[in-house]
């Protein structure tokens, strides 16, 4: 396939920043005392994910530093007894004060590889090991939501067109999309669903629009955009069950008897299999969970560090080639982005049609 | 650790969007674009096939339109020779009714130019005869006493004559 040697290329360049960045990292808490620049918790409280929207820093005229940005709802639902609470991220100043509701008393810790727990405090003030589910809306939620708007605007609008113009040439907002859809339709879907491609098609497409859009939305380094959703293992892992889910419900005898009886196998080796083919339904949409996840954490890690460059030199001097390389991996991003939604929504495509095989001749 | 960790929150509220989004979209996006989309491709494949059906009528249609106009010069060219023979035969035919008319008409006049001859000389022969008779009983001084004997001789003489 023709996306593999620069995938691999890609996977290796990751690598290689990904273990200079830590080396960074490490060297940071020399660098950290010189400049006042902490690297680790900068590229990893914007990898991670917020409980406000944090968009720029401005500094008061006594020297104070003051962040810019908006609050965003804090959900928490305890257990024991059941009971929820709701109120806005503001009311924890940035961490700096316990919120008391109810009987529980809630401050917000910030975690080690970015982002923040919230946790209960005890009688004494001291923050404990155990929190609240955390259902909050955070940055990546806010940011679902908005996807899920674009996207519900954009196809519904498409749909509207159609209406206004049946059975004539596609035109602006269908000319940009059509092709698109055919090219899921026709050449990733069809070959690997075959009749039963109308049955899966509204789901592989709106998988490969939400992961293309919220990709995209990734690469816009301010207000809208900026949050890592496609690289939160939450989101992949949620798309990757539902394909789970999805090939194993339309999965048909073959598939099962594949599984658990795989005709022409000598009888001893068949528990055997058994288990290493129930570890295979499981592996493969592990495999996209994963794939989508550290792809685009990568991509984030490697933007972030280029322009953390500036900082970690301490000179401007350094920023033209800050501006280029972040243009090189932009643009390179921008191209993962469709490329990750085109695999994910593929292989989703393969899983399924692989659950349906007609006939023992297709093995 | 953590980054590898699905957090609840977000694995709760990406279920509910995600499934929010694919039903919605079902609904009131991928079936109406799929099926225009399906119906519109539906429609340029008959109008393709049409136009191939329609592509081979024509071509039939000129053919048979070759067909006919070949017949109609055929039959053009033959109707012309057929006039063409017909206009000789028909001046054959009037030049041989014109000369046999005139043969005819010369025959007749020829006849009619002999009767009169005839009759002229007929009348001459009689006006000579008696202008004769009137000289010779002039001449002679007196009347023949037999007048019958005279007249036998008159037209005996008179049958006897012989202008040229």
């Amino acid at each position: 396939m023709f996306f593999k040697p620069t995938k691999r290329k890609l996977l290796a360049f990751c690598a290689a920043l990904l273990f200079s960045c830590i080396s960074f990292a490490q060297e940071s808490d020399s660098a950290k005392a010189e400049s006042g620049f902490d690297i680790n918790s900068t590229i990893f409280g914007h990898i991670g994910d917020n409980h406000d929207w944090h968009m720029f820093d401005i500094t008061n005229e006594d020297g104070t530093e003051h962040a810019v940005g908006f609050p965003l709802p804090v959900i928490l639902v305890n257990t024991n007894p059941f009971s929820i609470d709701c109120f806005m991220s503001s009311e924890f100043e940035h961490g700096h004060k316990t919120v008391t509701k109810g009987d529980h008393t809630y401050k917000m810790v910030a975690k080690a590889m970015g982002g923040q727990d919230i946790v209960y405090v005890d009688e004494n003030g001291n923050a404990t090991e155990n929190g609240p589910l955390d259902f909050s809306i955070t940055k990546n939620v806010f940011t679902l939501f908005l996807v899920a708007i674009i996207m519900l605007v954009l196809f519904i609008s498409l749909a509207r067109a159609y209406k206004r113009r049946p059975g004539q040439a596609p035109k602006g907002l269908q000319a940009w999309l059509e092709p698109v859809i055919l090219f899921i339709k026709e050449d990733v879907v069809e070959p690997n669903l075959g009749k039963h491609t109308d049955k899966y098609l509204p789901y592989l497409l709106t998988v490969f629009f939400f992961i293309w859009i919220t990709n995209m939305m990734g690469l816009i380094p301010f207000f809208p955009g900026s949050a890592n959703v496609s690289g939160n293992i939450a989101f992949t892992f949620v798309l990757a069950v539902f394909t789970l889910i999805i090939t194993n419900v339309s999965g048909n005898k073959e598939y099962w008897k594949d599984i658990f009886a795989m005709p022409g196998l000598p009888w001893p080796l068949l528990p055997i299999m058994a288990v290493v083919e129930v570890i295979g339904i499981f592996t493969k949409p592990f495999a996209l969970m994963i794939r989508l996840f550290a792809n685009i954490t990568a991509g984030h890690i490697i933007v972030l560090s280029l322009t953390s460059l500036i900082f970690i030199f301490g000179t401007l001097a350094i920023a033209p080639v800050s501006v280029f390389f972040v243009m090189f991996m932009d643009v390179l991003e921008l191209f993962v982005a469709a490329l990750q939604a085109y695999i994910f929504t593929m292989l989703s495509a393969l899983f399924i049609g692989l659950a349906m095989p007609e006939g023992h001749e297709q093995h | 650790m953590d980054l590898v960790t699905p957090g609840i929150g977000l694995v709760f509220w990406t279920t509910i969007t995600f499934l929010l989004v694919v039903f919605l979209l079902i609904k009131f996006a991928w079936k109406p674009v799929l099926g225009m989309i399906n119906e519109r491709n539906k429609s340029i494949e008959d109008a393709l096939k049409l136009a191939e059906t329609t592509k081979a009528e024509m071509k039939a249609l000129q053919a048979d339109n070759e067909k006919i106009v070949a017949e109609a010069r055929k039959e053009r060219d033959t109707l012309l020779k057929e006039a063409r023979e017909l206009r000789e035969q028909m001046i054959a035919q009037a030049k041989v009714d014109a000369s046999e008319e005139a043969n005819k008409i010369m025959a007749a006049a020829k006849q009619a130019i002999e009767n009169e001859k005839n009759q002229a000389m007929q009348e001459l022969k009689t006006q000579v005869a008696a202008l004769s008779f009137e000289i010779a009983e002039k001449v002679i001084g007196k009347e023949l006493e037999n007048k019958a004997a005279s007249d036998t001789i008159i037209s005996e003489s008179i049958n006897n004559l012989k202008l040229n």
